[in-house]
């Protein structure tokens, strides 16, 4: 069913809100910040809870070190802190104490992408997908909405591995009818049907594809969407299923256009002998222009007008091939 | 410039980082306000960088590892003539402009980019030691915030500064006892701070770093010791200048609005005219 999206609240509200519904249940999760509660939305969390929440200071390093250890002595544990600094300073302590020894903490990267706009490349968490892909045992999710990240948190709750959640500043358009939709950690949902050219988008740039597709349907060009929130486990066969029904594919994340979401599909269509016209939209290698998130996603075609016209680009291309 | 100018300078500093601030909509308000009278003697009593000498390397160095506190840069570097005043209130916080968040190279006067604390003293730590290996005189400040000093990476850095006897080091703390969350002491407790300093090998003073004549006496005199980096304990009170700013923690970001910038502006003219009196 398709659903004409409403404006629903920041991602890592919902995340602070469904997680100290859940807390409240089960004395034995544990939220473990870096002087992030405020950006975390987890002051209430903070109040409410003051037995389940360790601060350790603006150590992120330490901080990841820490939850580590508290999930060693049994602790279901949510490590929350800014996404540019936890998956780049701590990225050491994320491969060894969490992903390599195997512990149970979830890592929750918030502001992430460019939310922090302005206040430039040390804030901006544009490497993290790349980062955390090339370390074997973590997961990595990435919400659209205000559902998919309810959703994520209540399945992480039960999801006893080592994880990464990357949680954006900003409100979000519902895109899902929660009533309709099923959520599942690795697994890929199709916000809209098409065969002309697929849209795959992972987290907050998915709204715009979304837009794009239904800019273009009323152009007469039908764009698949497909919501590819988990990275990893990754929905391959959500890919190849588009490869073969589509004529094209395009993918969407607010993230370097290198190591994230375009190479992975890239990669795995290359290597099933698959061949399509294909384009990876996200941040060039490059510095980025000043901004705040609307101005650099636009900048970068990460809207739907700029999905659009990729999306005619790539079609005149499957045109002149034929 | 004597007292009595430094102290007009540091009114007329925080009379601008409000306006940039207000004007632009974003900024690290009380961190930039406890900060001012630090950076307004260093700039205009202390180090020896001018936008004539900025390209050279034999000159004193600035790198401000608390980056956050980007506002009370801008606002001296314009009044060294870096850049135009002007530029800030067009720039500070707007799409496609230099003046971001955080401070960057592409900024006139910027020595480094900084912003994501706990890096400031290991890069001061390795100019300083290019300093010694080329035998240059210059000096190397820099400015941590001391929510900041949790970051494990100071503590290495200030091993190596002792350890390299880099006594043109000078690392000045904004200890205005607050971070984000609330007092550094419950976030994460760094007390006894002087002796932990001590013990990691630096010469240590102690001041209060909202008083310009104190912070000029004191700094005239760095190194402390031969041999040794010097460290500035500096007591301040962030928001400070501002009376409904002052060590209150809601400040940390907080923009002001029209009516408290009103307030805020007028209470700093006040002290202005204060000060002409005396
Ligand atoms: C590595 C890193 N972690 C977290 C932050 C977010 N942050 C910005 S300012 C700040 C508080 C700084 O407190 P303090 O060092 O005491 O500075 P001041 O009180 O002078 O503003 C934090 C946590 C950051 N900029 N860098
Ligand atoms: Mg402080």
């Amino acid at each position: 069913m398709t659903i004409e999206p409403t404006m629903g609240k920041p991602n890592q509200q919902v995340f602070s809100d469904t997680l100290l519904e859940i807390a409240k249940q089960n004395e034995n999760i544990l939220v473990v910040t870096s002087d992030s509660r405020g950006s975390g939305k987890l002051v209430a969390f903070g109040q409410e809870l003051p037995q389940q929440i360790v601060e350790v200071g603006i150590a992120e390093q330490n901080l990841i070190g820490i939850s580590a250890g508290l999930s060693a002595g049994g602790k279901k544990v949510f490590a929350v802190s800014p996404a540019c600094f936890v998956t780049i300073r701590s990225l050491e302590q994320v491969k060894n104490d969490v992903a390599y020894s195997d512990r149970d903490v979830c890592v929750v990267g918030i502001s992430a992408g460019v939310s922090y706009g302005l206040l430039g490349s040390t804030h901006h968490a544009i490497h993290d997908y790349a980062a955390l892909r090339c370390i074997n045992n973590i997961d990595i999710i990435a919400p659209a909405d205000n559902f998919e990240t309810e959703q994520a948190v209540r399945a992480l709750v039960h999801h006893p591995r080592p994880a990464y959640i990357r949680l954006g500043k900003r409100p979000m358009p519902n895109l899902h009818d929660p009533e309709s939709t099923l959520f599942e950690i690795g697994k890929a949902i199709e916000l809209r049907q098409g065969t002309d050219v697929t849209i795959i988008a992972i987290g907050e740039p998915t709204a715009h594809a979304v837009e794009a597709a239904d800019i273009l349907s009323r152009q007469g060009i039908s764009c698949r969407v497909i919501s590819m929130h988990t990275l990893r486990p990754f929905d391959k066969a959500a890919l190849m299923d588009a490869a073969r029904n589509s004529r094209a594919i395009i993918t969407v994340e607010e993230h370097s256009v290198c190591g994230g979401l375009g190479e992975l599909c890239a990669s795995a269509l290359l290597q099933e002998g698959i061949r399509i016209p294909f384009k990876i939209v996200g941040f060039p290698d490059e510095y980025t222009i000043n901004g705040d998130q609307p101005t650099l996603f636009k900048h970068y075609g990460i809207s739907g007008e700029g999905l659009v016209a990729t999306a005619c680009e790539l079609l005149e291309t499957c045109k002149s091939q034929m | 410039m004597n007292t009595n100018e430094l102290l007009l300078k540091s009114i007329e500093y925080r009379k601008t980082i409000l306006e940039i601030i207000h004007h632009g909509g974003a900024g690290h308000t009380a961190g930039s306000l406890s900060c001012v009278d630090i950076l307004n003697v260093l700039y205009n009593k202390i180090m020896d960088i001018t936008p004539e000498n900025f390209d050279s390397v034999n000159r004193d160095h600035y790198i401000q590892s608390k980056g956050h506190s980007v506002e009370v840069l801008y606002t001296v570097l314009a009044d060294q003539g870096f850049y135009p005043q002007d530029d800030l209130f067009k720039g500070l916080n707007q799409n496609h402009s230099k003046f971001i968040g955080h401070p960057t190279r592409k900024v006139p006067g910027i020595e480094h980019n900084t912003g994501a604390l706990g890096h400031g003293l290991s890069v001061s730590v390795g100019l300083a030691l290019a300093g010694k290996l080329n035998g240059h005189t210059y000096r190397v400040f820099t400015l941590l915030g001391d929510g900041e000093l949790a970051e494990g990476s100071s503590w290495e850095a200030s091993m190596s500064a002792a350890h390299y006897k880099l006594d043109n080091l000078i690392v000045i703390i904004d200890r205005n006892t607050l971070q984000i969350t609330g007092r550094t002491e419950e976030v994460n407790g760094l007390e006894p701070l002087a002796d932990k300093f001590t013990a990691f090998g630096y010469a240590v003073r102690q001041v209060d770093g909202n008083n310009v004549e104190a912070l000029s006496n004191l700094l005239s005199q760095v190194p402390f010791e031969q041999g040794k980096p010097s460290l500035v304990l500096a007591n301040t009170v962030k928001g400070k200048g501002v009376s409904y700013m002052e060590d209150q923690m809601v400040w940390h970001h907080k923009v002001p609005s029209d009516e408290q910038l009103v307030i805020a502006l007028k209470e700093l003219d006040t002290a202005k005219l204060e000060l002409g009196d005396v």
